[in-house]
């Protein structure tokens, strides 16, 4: 019993990390109906920026606001010459145009500030704590207390403020929202910015974790099966989507695994996502229409 | 300048169009002609109705009048648009709000997941109006439509096809315009709230002076609140006529199913 609550809890305090990865794709999916295949490389991007200001000397403080810096001009570059000329394109050239963003984005890091693996030390121990006779790794705390307070954040930023009415609306109808005269590109340049600063804290953690390497921008793939299971327009969604993928592939490799010769925890979180897809294929938390009847 | 001369140059001033729509043409795709050749005004304070069978253009007419025909991949290849004696032809839409000119969208277009409160915080946005300003502006709102403010905080998907289309227009008048295109409002609606609405409509426009062109499929019941017309036969205008003209006429519905044509 004690090893499946370990395991349950730890692969839940995992699944955060992916939460956070996720919830960049549904910021910018809710507002533009688009799958960002680039948000890996900005997670990339932003994580190696901010390890090279570090390594420069920069201080912590000033090495995340110069990369929010950062992120924020380059949301706006990417609004300007991406988005806005394709603007009313279908949803499969945007997708597209943000694979090929992808590796502009990946080789810009990659070019300016190479290709080596860096280490991040953002000063949380890996040291595991007890909680009653349960051990959990305490960075793992920190990831999944990091993740709830940006669901948190970005919920309140959504609900209680005029920038978050007006991108809510723009999710639901792009036209309605430009004839009572929202700022459409505003509006992507924000989003873009928002998910950007996502990309980045996800960035650090899993960096922490992993090294920052260009491993890093394939977390993406890791998202999509969250994404299928949580729903692509929820950031609620995403967390649980998160922890449904980090807990079931934890226990299936613990369980499961031995029987099958182990290494299922790449591949089961596609296998689950595809059994949902033929369950919900919303997601748990995805958007149907609404529709009185 | 002779007293005549100048009280006919005032007259003139004071009939100087809101909107002025010359001869355009629009084209979807770069290859579908949707309006070959349509002219029309507004001036301020009036009701125009729009009037034509589906497929003259209405929609169209309407949207390339307030930007919208972007959203649609379609183009103004001809012609003008000027509002309050400026061109604002190819003006982004949301600009186009900022100086006056909103769009109540055919099919309404409410914002399904946010509440009917905050479709219509969002309308006011535009004008970056304070906490205070905002919350008189809704009261002003929820008096002409009180079925709206009993559902304040119900998400406006949920509402009835009444309710949301009062919404939508709910929402336009709070970005404070001086023209309100309104496309197709009787759509798929009972006939008591078609009439509640169009009622509301010449309420709004009596105690505010908004102008308001109404695209429409009922020609009798637009008519009746509107002060002229005009008939739209395969993107062009058939007929401008007043009001009253236009309903003692008998071969509207000729027009309509295209058996004759205007004279």
């Amino acid at each position: 019993m004690n090893l499946f609550l370990e395991t349950f809890i730890g692969g839940l305090l995992a699944g955060t990390m992916y939460s956070l990865v996720a919830i960049g794709f549904v910021l910018i999916y809710k507002a533009s109906g688009v799958f960002n295949f680039a948000q890996g490389s900005i997670l990339l991007f932003s994580g190696l920026t901010f390890v090279t200001l570090l390594e420069k000397g920069v201080p912590f403080a000033g090495a995340l606001a110069i990369t929010i810096v950062i992120l924020v001009v380059g949301a706006v570059v990417i609004e300007r010459t991406v988005l806005r000329p394709l603007a009313n394109r279908s949803p499969m050239t945007l997708f597209m145009a943000t694979l090929g963003l992808s590796y502009v984005v990946e080789g810009t890091a990659q070019g300016l500030m190479g290709a080596q693996v860096h280490a991040l030390d953002l000063g949380i121990e890996d040291v595991p704590v007890f909680i009653g006779d349960v051990m959990i790794s305490q960075f793992d705390l920190v990831a999944a207390l990091t993740a709830v307070l940006l669901a948190a954040v970005l919920a309140l930023l959504f609900n209680r403020t005029r920038i978050g009415v007006s991108l809510r609306a723009v999710a639901d109808d792009t036209r309605a929202a430009l004839s009572i005269g929202i700022n459409l590109n505003r509006i992507w340049q924000i989003v873009w910015a928002v998910a950007g600063i996502t990309g980045l804290v996800a960035g650090m953690l899993w960096g922490a974790r992993q090294g920052i390497q260009f491993s890093l921008s394939l977390v993406v793939l890791k998202a999509l099966p969250v994404l299928i299971i949580g729903g692509f327009t929820s950031i609620g969604g995403a967390i649980v989507g998160g922890l449904i993928v980090g807990a079931a592939e934890t226990l299936a490799e613990t369980y499961i695994g031995r029987f099958v010769g182990g290494g299922i925890t790449p591949w089961f979180p596609y296998f689950l996502a595809i059994a949902f897809l033929y369950i919900r294929p919303a997601g748990l938390f995805g958007e149907r229409a609404l529709e009185r009847v | 300048m002779s007293l005549v001369e100048s009280i006919l140059t005032q007259a003139a001033s004071a009939l100087a169009p809101l909107l002025d729509v010359r001869n355009i043409e629009v084209i979807y795709d770069g290859a579908i002609l949707a309006v070959a050749d349509v002219s029309l005004s507004v001036v301020p304070g009036e009701i125009v109705a729009l009037l034509g069978a589906n497929g003259a253009g209405k929609s169209t007419t309407l949207k390339a009048i307030s930007g919208l025909v972007v959203a649609d991949r379609a183009l103004v290849s001809r012609g003008e648009v000027h509002f309050r004696g400026e061109n604002v032809t190819g003006i982004a839409p949301n600009l186009l709000a900022a100086r006056g000119i909103v769009h109540v969208l055919e099919g309404r277009h409410v914002f399904g997941h946010l509440t009917v409160e905050e479709n219509l915080r969002a309308g006011a946005f535009l004008r970056r109006p304070s906490r205070h300003e905002i919350e008189r502006d809704l009261e002003e709102i929820y008096a002409y439509f009180p079925r709206l403010k009993t559902k304040r905080k119900t998400q406006a998907g949920l509402t009835s096809g009444g309710e949301q289309q009062m919404l939508a227009i709910g929402r336009a008048l709070l970005t404070r315009p001086e023209l309100v295109l309104l496309d197709e409002p009787s759509m798929g609606l009972a006939p008591l709230i078609v009439e509640e609405i169009f009622a509301i409509v010449s309420e709004l426009n009596r105690s505010k002076g908004t102008s308001f062109l109404v695209a429409e499929q009922n020609i009798a019941l637009s008519l009746r609140h509107a002060r002229r017309g005009y008939v739209l036969d395969s993107g062009r205008v058939a007929i401008e006529a007043s009001a009253e003209d236009l309903l003692g006429r008998d071969d509207l519905q000729e027009i309509y199913l295209g058996v004759a044509t205007a004279p």
